[in-house]
């Protein structure tokens, strides 16, 4: 895209510039409006009341005492919604409020909606609910473990407590072990954690009189929140529903699903005829949860003696929490991204979710993929050791070449791993330090890959994943519209800048309106880190078309040739004769003049996939990001206390669109990392009705200023042909690394290993304790639970002959 | 039966509050046990001031009575008459952003922009009683605030430059702030 | 949002009217200073008085007076940003002012005072938590049930010590003064405090916490070391408080207490044995150390795991005495 229309290089001069944000003088100035921030007269406010039991028959709901309070206007029970609703089709196991059980503490049971908050918060209070216990699920363990009917938290699944298997063999895995020079087992766990953004959701629903019904939310996925109304408020036309996401103060992926709470104030508004509001505590913000399962993994791996790999088996088992969500997609990811960065000739991969009395665990930055990143890249460091090789040399004389296919048939582009590997390892004086550092002080690396968007929706269709509209008009305005939602990571201001850039004007005077199904054109949602690749694809083609249609009208009037004209500066001209020319608004009203109204789409749809096989639709991608990074510890011997005082990462992000929020972008992954690396959690007492252990600010630890590190940045760009401009993400792909570098670098410090997630100074302090001892110096899972995992689909991978098909199914096998 | 754990009456005692926010007058009668923040944010409609956790564990509430960040989210507005309230709606003279404000829009010190009001308002405390702070005294001064998505480092480099500017020297942000390191 | 539950606000303007109107309010009535605590409480429902005494309108509540040499006063609801930062204290009871600045974030200690510590709630995972949450276990001893879920065949309520000053104070002695309709009447800080999660005060619910009295400063050396978490916001899931009395380098007098560990501030009276009349060395340090973290009690009531914690109690009652031997160096603050 850097070139002109005469093919000539063109320099570019809004993309890859670090310009301000669209939105944000308004962020600054308190302008923006958040959706709790939204007010609408004779406004209610809702609040739902939520089981207090982990599992549980529903016996006898009494509303009597709350209706007698003055000041409610209407109580919601869950009879009156029977349909149910879940963001992936495979799974619609959610009610708006439960009608016959409850699956977790938190799960909602009546909506109440009032005067005022004050006096919505009481009346549930007085609702009282009669529960008769189940047999509660709390463990992965739990989960696997045979239970009768009644007991089942679901009717659905594959059997039992159990959601979903995954068993995919790409090539003989049993086969590459024998010709492997050391074979290397290991087991790592990772403990769930949750996003907690600032903002805690919050939706205003206003169903007007002409029958059509407005909810402005915090979701990330307007378009989704759409499909979920239209199906549970039928015969409600999907037509007369129009969602707006606000901007959100934080998603991360939490706000990703269609959730109760937006259902049951659109409802209550309906039911009113009055608007509605809601705006979720802390503690039901840790309900509403979908975050990062807890997941306890077992890889074995082939290798010959230069560090290659000649096959590798990974088995993940997934906590999932009580429901469905995005779960068999996340199940998949725990088990798709093992071979993009380094060659894997034969790989097999057996995962399974089981469902259990927690909220649901779903995506979370990095959505399924860096349980086993950390799995993976510790894995790496310690066959690194047993080889006697240097864990960033092992790295970078392997590494899939660009261009190229992976056993599983993930389709590779541009590369760039090799270069970000050598920007850490030159930045950090790896090659002085690395092993060399004294006791207690140590360097780890790791590395990771992540998607620019997935290949597929979540829902099975043929239309584009992304859609914008231009609308041009004679004052020179350029109004931009798109589905996508703005959840702070500036994709609205990527419209603008690649609007700006093809029609050579300044991005700030352009309208951006986004995420309004009834105004913007669909985009799927802020997630999988597919925004700026699709919207911004999308944008490019809308706006190459206008500048076509301008180009014509502005070649005729002036007699120059289309070609010979540049848009620059606000201005249409002669790039032989820059007098000769026009200024954008005339150009605008030329083309207006000549076409009449002049408006112009883009779409953008991924390519197809490489695999044909049941699954390949997960993880295939239009574009890999690529990230490198080096931790350093501080690890006190007599404490277990971990320091992380910096941390070096460089991210290929193909092109960056803006480089001061590729660098936010990378900053604010390795935060998040952080966090996960030494000290999120979101655990529960098993013993204790599955309570969550902690559901507030302050219990659940998220770093402050003072347990976050320097963060070293570099930006590799190796532009990808699939990206705009080249461009590909950098919202997620920053985060994976970290924890296994942190647990890296804690062995180089003090020489033990803490295959779990996250490395608390407990866990650190038994394995030195164990080390002291004599015993095996680590901290991690000591066995795995016992499956009957279902035959393997066998793909054989694209160097055996296969084609992306897979084979006919046979036999059943039992692992321990 | 329930018991109730706290009772609300919808004919709520109001208080009769005078507040002084951002330079103005308010008069309001305002639910009697309703905290700064819900007055604020609520009867005055100064919606800038955020809220993460109401129980004075995010930071994000933060305003300034009499220069001083506080929680609004745990003070009683009762307490807080005849002092100067400001909140992020009374940082800019009119058009003109405070400095602050400026450096935060310009580096991406504002990612999803929702703790940024309780960021600027603890930095513009900072900056008046500390013109030169070092980078551990903001990282001190902002320990009590949370942020998800930057991870400080774009706001401490927004603070100091806006320390600078305020100090009169020619600032600029440094080259790996906006690109990342060579 | 979270909010507070109704209740009517009284704003007295002296000790005297206060007390009264403390009187007059009930046995459920709160006193409130800077509402940190208290406030949080109330909207988790652990804590629902139906009048609120605010103290903030009384000007003879706040200050900081005497001197080193007699010892000084520090009114209730001063701050504690102001006892971080107030130069007499900074100079010459310096670590009073570091242990403060251990306390939760600047923006909390610009509303929270030092009596308000100094009376902090006892705190427990189980307890701190909303009104619902709390239902889903059945409730807890402290708050509307009847079980300790931390230890659940014991008779009594486990809840936390969790003020960052409260072992110092007891370390090196000082009183409060307490007013109530009755008259006034000073306690030593070591007798405020007793051992139950539920009534942890040895103050009457009327008794208003006027002032704090440090000792006078005749040769003590005292420090602080916290253990948490992250360095803001997190109670100390412990503390460590030591005040010694030198002659040479030979222990004279020895005071030792344990925050976060026990629902009291826990002396190690073991440790002071070890250390009174020996040499403060690396020996001796030890061998205190050893015996200090004997009476430490951490349960499955805070954060991090209890033998992780019991473990640290060692390791910072040496940090703390090496550090008053000038052996070692002080905790980051």
């Amino acid at each position: 895209m850097a070139t002109s229309e005469n093919g000539a290089p063109r320099e570019l001069k809004v993309i890859g510039h670090p310009l301000r944000k669209v939105d944000a003088r308004a962020k600054v100035t308190g302008q923006t409006r958040f959706a709790d921030d939204l007010t609408l007269p004779r406004m209610l406010h809702a609040k739902l009341l939520r089981s207090t039991e982990a599992h549980a028959r529903i016996v006898r709901i009494d509303t009597s005492a709350a209706e007698a309070m003055p000041g409610v206007r209407a109580i919601l029970t869950g009879d009156v919604l029977p349909e149910p609703f879940g963001i992936l089709p495979v799974s619609q196991d959610e009610h708006t409020l439960c009608i016959d059980k409850v699956r977790f503490v938190g799960d909602p049971v009546v909506a109440v909606a009032a005067i005022d908050e004050d006096t919505a918060e009481e009346a549930v209070r007085r609702i009282v609910v009669e529960y008769e216990p189940l047999k509660h699920v709390a463990s992965i363990d739990d989960g696997l473990a045979p239970c009768s009917d009644a007991d089942r938290i679901h009717d659905y699944g594959t059997h039992d407590n159990v959601h979903k298997y995954v068993n995919l063999e790409f090539g003989d895995v049993e086969q590459s072990f024998e010709e492997a020079d050391l074979v290397q087992e290991d087991s790592f766990y990772f403990e769930g954690n949750t996003h907690l953004p600032m903002e805690q959701h919050a939706a205003l629903a206003a169903f007007d009189p002409d029958g059509k019904l407005t909810l402005w939310s915090s979701t990330q996925t307007p378009h989704y929140v759409h499909r979920a109304l239209a199906k549970v408020l039928a015969p409600l036309p999907a037509s007369h529903i129009r969602v707006i996401a606000c901007p959100n103060g934080g998603g991360f992926g939490g706000k990703s699903d269609p959730f109760n709470h937006e259902i049951a104030v659109a409802k209550l508004s309906m039911i009113t005829g009055r608007p509605v509001k809601i705006c979720l505590t802390r503690e039901e913000v840790f309900y509403c949860h979908r975050g990062r399962h807890p997941v306890l993994m077992w890889v074995k791996t082939g290798f010959k003696k230069d560090g290659s790999m000649t096959g590798m088996h990974f088995r993940s088992y997934l906590d999932g929490g009580a429901y469905g969500s995005y779960g068999v997609a996340s199940t998949f990811y725990t088990g798709a991204l093992q071979t993009v960065t380094y060659p894997v000739p034969r790989y097999k991969f057996q995962g399974a979710r089981v469902f259990t009395n927690k909220p649901p665990c779903g995506p979370k930055r990095g959505h399924g993929t860096p349980q086993p990143r950390f799995a993976l890249e510790v894995h790496l460091d310690k066959v690194a050791h047993r080889l006697g090789l240097d864990p960033a040399q092992m790295r970078l004389d392997h590494l899939v070449p660009p261009n190229s296919l992976t056993a599983n048939y993930l389709r590779v582009g541009s590369m760039g791993l090799g270069a970000c590997i050598e920007k850490v390892v030159e930045g950090s004086a790896w090659k002085e330090r690395y092993g060399k550092l004294p006791e207690g002080h140590g360097l780890g690396l790791a590395c990771g890959s992540y998607l620019s968007g997935a290949g597929l929706p979540i829902y099975w269709n043929r239309m584009p994943h992304s859609g914008v509209q231009l609308k041009l008009d004679r004052s020179g305005g350029v109004a931009c519209f798109c589905g996508s939602t703005d959840i702070g990571q500036g994709s609205d201001s990527v419209l603008a800048y690649v609007v700006a850039e093809v029609l050579g004007i300044d991005p700030f005077a352009i309208r951006v309106v986004t995420a309004d199904t009834d105004l913007t054109p669909v985009d799927l949602g802020s997630y999988s880190s597919r925004v700026t690749l699709m919207t911004g694809n999308a944008a490019l083609q809308a706006a190459e078309r206008a500048r076509e249609l301008l180009a014509q009208a502005v070649a005729k009037k002036l007699e120059v040739p289309a070609v010979r004209l540049t848009f620059a500066e606000g201005r249409v001209f002669d790039v032989e004769d820059a007098e000769r020319g026009m200024t954008f608004a005339e150009a605008v009203q030329a083309a207006e003049a000549k076409f009449g109204t002049i408006g112009t789409v883009g779409s953008y749809a991924p390519p197809a996939s490489a695999g044909k096989f049941k699954g390949a639709g997960v993880g295939p991608s239009p574009a890999y990001s690529y990230t490198a990074i080096v931790a350093e510890t501080f690890v006190d011997p007599e404490t277990g206390i971990v320091e992380v005082p910096r941390i070096w990462c460089a991210h290929d992000a193909g092109k960056c669109i803006n480089p001061a929020l590729v660098i936010g972008q990378i900053e604010g992954g390795v935060y998040m990392g952080l966090g996960e690396a030494l000290m999120e959690e979101m655990t529960y007492r098993g013993n204790r009705n599955v309570v969550h252990h902690h559901p507030s600010m302050l219990e659940y630890k998220s770093p402050t200023t003072h347990e976050m590190c320097d963060v070293i940045s570099y930006v590799i760009e190796d532009p990808d042909p699939n990206g705009p401009f080249g461009a590909k993400e950098v919202g997620q792909g920053p985060l994976l690394p970290v924890m296994p570098a942190v647990a890296n670098a804690v062995f180089d410090a003090v020489g033990v290993r803490v295959d779990e997630v996250p490395v608390t100074p407990e866990k650190v302090l038994r394995a030195l304790q164990a080390k002291a001892r004599g015993r095996d110096p680590r901290t991690g899972p000591t066995r795995l639970p016992e499956v009957a995992w279902r035959p393997p689909m066998r793909v054989p991978p694209p160097w055996e002959g296969g084609t992306g098909e897979a084979l006919p199914r046979e036999g059943v096998e039992v692992t321990k | 039966m329930t018991e109730s754990s706290g009772s609300t009456d919808p004919r709520m005692d109001r208080a009769l509050l005078a507040l002084h926010v951002n330079g103005e007058r308010y008069e309001v009668a305002a639910p009697a046990h309703h905290t700064l923040l819900e007055v604020l944010r609520e009867e005055l409609g100064l919606t800038g001031t955020k809220h993460g956790c109401e129980l004075g564990e995010c930071g994000t509430c933060a305003v300034l009575v009499d220069g001083e960040p506080v929680l609004s989210c745990l003070l009683m507005p009762q307490d807080c008459e005849g002092l100067e309230i400001v909140t992020v709606e009374g940082m800019a003279d009119g058009p003109e952003l405070d400095p602050l404000q400026r450096a935060f829009a310009d580096n991406g010190a504002a990612q999803c922009g929702y703790c940024t009001p309780g960021f600027l308002l603890t930095a513009r405390a900072l900056i008046d009683k500390n013109p030169r702070p070092t980078r551990e005294e903001i990282k001190e001064a902002l320990s009590g605030n949370l942020c998800r998505c930057t991870g400080y480092l774009k706001i401490y480099e927004a603070i100091e430059l806006a320390a600078a500017e305020g100090r009169g020297e020619d600032a600029e942000f440094q080259r790996e702030t906006l690109y990342g390191y060579e | 949002m979270l909010r507070l539950p109704t209740f009517r606000y009284l704003r007295p303007e002296s000790v005297e009217q206060a007390v009264a109107w403390r009187t007059d309010g009930g046995p459920e009535a709160a006193f409130v200073a800077g509402g940190t605590d208290l406030y949080p409480n109330m909207k988790r429902r652990q804590q629902t008085p139906p009048i609120v005494i605010g103290l903030g309108r009384i000007p003879e509540l706040r200050g900081i007076s005497g001197d080193s040499d007699t010892g000084a006063r520090v009114g209730a609801t001063t701050t504690l940003t102001r006892v971080c930062e107030d130069p007499f204290l900074v100079e010459h009871y310096p670590e009073v002012s570091r242990a403060a600045r251990t306390i939760s974030t600047p923006l909390l200690r610009n509303m929270g005072t030092i009596g308000g510590n100094v009376l902090l709630d006892t705190r427990c995972n189980y307890y701190d938590q909303t009104y619902e949450w709390r239902r889903s276990i059945d409730f807890c001893m402290k708050k509307e049930g009847t079980i300790c879920w931390v230890a659940p065949s014991s008779p009594r309520c486990w809840a936390v010590q969790s003020s960052d000053l409260v072992p110092l104070l007891c370390a090196i002695g000082g009183s409060v003064r307490l007013v109530s309709p009755r008259g006034e009447r000073e306690l030593a800080f070591r007798d405020l405090y007793r051992d139950d999660g539920i009534d942890y005060l040895n103050k009457q619910p009327d008794e208003l916490l006027t002032d704090l009295r440090l000792p006078a400063r005749d040769g003590w050396r005292a420090t602080y070391w916290k253990l948490r978490r992250r360095e803001a916001f997190d109670f100390p899931v412990l503390g460590v408080a030591a005040c010694l009395r030198l002659d040479g380098d030979v222990v004279r007098e020895a005071h030792l207490y344990l925050g976060g560990v026990g629902s009291w501030p826990i002396e190690a009276t073991g440790a002071c044995d070890v250390l009174v009349g020996r040499r403060l060395d690396e020996e001796t340090i030890q061998a205190a150390a050893a015996q200090a973290y004997r009476p430490a009690k951490p349960l499955d009531n805070t954060d991090f795991h209890m033998t992780w914690r019991k473990h640290m109690v060692r390791r910072y009652v040496e940090g703390a005495l090496r550090e008053l031997s000038g052996d070692g160096a002080a905790p980051r603050d």
